[in-house]
């Protein structure tokens, strides 16, 4: 927006009139320029922040089972700061974010890598692209829940397993353990790395490949010192849809872990369940300040706008 | 989970055929039942009903509309979301199908007001269960929330309980049952008898309890009674030491990994029994036929130290009177006269007035559901589906043996707040 409002001051200017005219002109640009950009102000005002705000107002109130009770009360956040158990569902998340985030990226810029390099026509390239996605016009839910009777005691792993004689009774930590939710986490997750990635390595100039095999770089040169370099705006945007997903993640978790594991997001739906929702909200905001930080700190190593 | 029933309100030639049919069913059919259901089908009453029990089930509504002419609008809730809108939307609804602890929570603050039982034309047939805590006079009562025990009022306009049977009746109670284990025959391996089984080591990592923290911890209050570790006043409403006590002890069998899983809603409970995930669980007792259904061995096991029980039942709206008033008296006494009874009879549940509930129900349907006989024939659910074959008995036996062994009912705790910030740490742990 704030480009577009320069170049048209510029523009006038340039044009070398100055004076009355000119000057309604810069003013009505001026004013058009904001009226533009009241659309976008109002939806984003009314849907995003306003609802936030009702959030940290309701997060200092107080209530009972029955109702919500206007207050400026502490005791919501001093709760739950003050409890161990949100120390440990943080430190769960957090292992889950990290985990998920590592391996999406492992594989997601693998998966990418192979689509933009080693695929020779643009059609084969659209086409391999789209089988990616064609898991994600199922639901969620679905392709969470299929891995259930997969990874179960008496699922398809463990059977196939022992009717091998690789092992003798059914492995248990396939289901109901940390290791399931984050296989379904990085299921459920990778294309979002594989997306953005895609889309910054078919954008580098091949030229510049040939030119580095020219000065005489090895494979894993180029790759480390010419294409990861270039394709950092790409794998930024997948890590922030990545982390965001799996900090807010609940179904993935509660399912998964069969109710054994806690997350942020999932202790927040217990709260609002038992209607504590001002309880809920202090956690909401603690969680959006979380995650606000280590989005700026993605941005903060790797500058999307100015490399993209 | 919103689940409405509404009839659409602009008129159709067919929508008008079929009201005038049911405006004719009803002056025919009913003539035996009530004596003036021709009013309501020439000013049509509407009834909103929301609530956690029968309000899901929507032939009711379906027959209420053909036997009365009353348009039962039904919303179904979770527990917690009904006790918050009775208390905090009153005038939403006129009918609160709610259970008995739920009652206890909301009715201090004076949203359901008394019904008089000179009105309620099938009080004499409710089972003293709701009006004494006494199935026979020998039974012991029960702790917890007992339906009786939150069941009158000395005088209309009162915010606290009566102690004993009065005029003045909050609730007519509708749908109950008594919950246990549920184990798989097949692969537990030998007899279950206790609550106490649950946290055998052979059945380590082979064990579910559900996680809803109310009934979840009254679960845990059988099994840690039944283990001996403690002895508690009151398991529906344990004093802090207790609910810590009762805690710990769950965090530690976690953590040695003695639970495969909790389970929050029905069709997980029956996914972990059905796959074998789990061979021993809290459960309830529509999971155990829907396990069954699947061909696969399910037992609801009754145990020695007795059944955790839950009830629910109708109450009428604070701001009812006139002819919406009658209207609603009308249905709760078309409720109790026995079509509704003997449909939940069959759905495996219990109704309030089971003499009534019996001429709706063959003498097989009675002797399987209600007097523990071995069905002559195979068992049909209302739904018209295979529930039980020929010969099949059913578990724990008659009515009078599994509600006359209660140990305790759902309950609501002084302490609840309290008790649900250490279950989130339990299921944290």
């Amino acid at each position: 927006m704030t480009a577009a409002i320069t170049e048209d001051d510029t523009q006038i200017d340039a044009a070398g009139k100055p004076g009355f005219v000119a000057n309604i002109g810069k003013m009505s640009s001026h004013v058009a320029s904001y009226l533009q950009a009241v659309p976008l102000a109002m939806i984003l005002g009314f849907f995003f922040l306003l609802p936030i705000l009702m959030i940290a107002v309701v997060s200092f109130w107080d209530y009972d089972f029955a109702s919500l009770y206007p207050d400026f009360l502490t005791t919501n956040y001093t709760d739950t700061l003050g409890s161990w158990v949100t120390w440990k569902t943080y430190l769960n998340t957090l292992k889950y974010t990290a985990l998920v985030w590592g391996l999406t990226l492992l594989i997601g810029f693998w998966v990418a890598y192979f689509l933009a390099f080693h695929i020779r026509t643009t059609t084969m390239q659209m086409v391999l692209f789209l089988v990616c996605t064609v898991p994600f016009l199922t639901s969620n839910i679905i392709r969470m829940i299929s891995w259930i009777p997969v990874l179960g005691r008496n699922g398809l792993v463990n059977t196939t397993l022992i009717e091998m004689g690789v092992i003798p009774r059914p492995i248990e930590w396939l289901l109901y353990s940390d290791f399931a939710v984050v296989l379904a986490m990085v299921h459920l997750n990778t294309l979002f790395m594989v997306t953005p990635i895609f889309n910054t390595l078919m954008r580098i100039d091949r030229s510049l490949i040939e030119a580095a095999r020219d000065a005489g770089a090895n494979g894993w040169q180029i790759l480390w010192n010419v294409i990861i370099p270039l394709a950092k705006p790409g794998i930024a945007i997948g890590s922030i849809f990545v982390v965001t997903l799996v900090m807010a993640d609940f179904s993935t978790v509660q399912v998964m872990s069969g109710g054994q594991s806690a997350s942020v997001a999932l202790m927040m739906k217990n709260q609002m369940s038992l209607l504590q929702y001002p309880a809920a909200a202090a956690n909401a905001v603690v969680l959006l300040m979380v995650v606000l930080l280590m989005v700026a700190a993605i941005l903060r190593v790797v500058d999307i706008r100015k490399e993209l | 989970m919103t689940n409405d029933t509404k009839t659409p309100k602009g008129i159709s030639r067919r929508g008008l055929l079929k009201s005038g049919a049911a405006a004719t069913g009803a002056i025919v059919g009913s003539g035996l039942i009530t004596g003036f259901p021709t009013i309501w089908a020439q000013n049509p009453i509407t009834l909103r009903q929301f609530g956690t029990g029968v309000s899901n089930i929507n032939a009711i509504a379906e027959k209420c509309k053909a036997d009365l002419g009353i348009t039962l609008e039904m919303t179904a809730t979770d527990s917690d979301a009904a006790a918050q809108r009775a208390v905090t939307q009153p005038d939403s609804y006129d009918i609160a199908d709610i259970e008995y602890w739920i009652l206890k929570k909301v009715f201090p603050a004076g949203v359901i007001q008394p019904m008089d039982i000179k009105k309620l034309k099938y009080y004499d047939k409710i089972v003293p269960l709701f009006k004494t805590g006494k199935l026979k006079p020998d039974s012991i009562i029960a702790q917890g929330t007992a339906p009786h025990t939150v069941g009158y009022v000395e005088a209309i306009g009162d915010k606290t309980f009566a102690k004993g049977e009065t005029q003045f009746f909050t609730m007519v109670p509708t749908i109950y049952n008594a919950d246990t284990l549920g184990i798989r025959p097949d692969l537990v391996g030998r007899d279950i008898t206790s609550w106490a089984d649950i946290m055998d080591p052979a059945f380590k990592g082979k064990t579910s309890i559900l996680n809803i923290p109310s009934i979840g911890i009254m679960d845990a209050a059988m099994i840690m009674e039944s283990m001996g570790n403690i002895k508690y006043a009151d398991k529906g409403n344990m004093t802090k030491e207790e609910i810590d006590a009762t805690i710990d002890f769950l965090i530690k069998a976690k953590q040695d990994g003695q639970f495969r899983a909790f389970w929050k809603s029905f069709d997980e409970s029956v996914n972990l029994m059905a796959s074998g995930e789990v061979v021993i669980q809290s459960m309830w007792s529509p999971a155990v036929a829907a396990v069954r259904s699947k061909g696969i061995a399910c037992k609801y096991q009754p145990l020695k130290e007795g059944y955790r029980s839950w009830g629910g039942g109708l109450g009428l709206a604070a701001h009812l009177e006139g002819a919406q008033l009658d209207a609603a008296y009308e249905y709760i006494n078309w409720y109790t006269s026995g079509w509704v009874g003997g449909y939940l009879n069959r759905q495996g549940y219990y109704s309030a007035a089971m003499d009534t509930a019996k001429e709706f129900m063959t003498a097989d349907e009675w002797g399987y559901w209600i007097e523990g006989k071995a069905a002559s024939g195979d068992i049909m659910s209302p739904e018209g589906k295979i529930m039980e074959k020929a010969g099949a008995v059913r578990d724990g036996g008659s009515f009078e043996e599994r509600m006359g062994k209660v140990a305790c009912w759902n309950s609501v705790m002084d302490e609840d707040r309290y008790m649900v910030k250490r279950w989130n740490e339990f299921i944290a742990a």
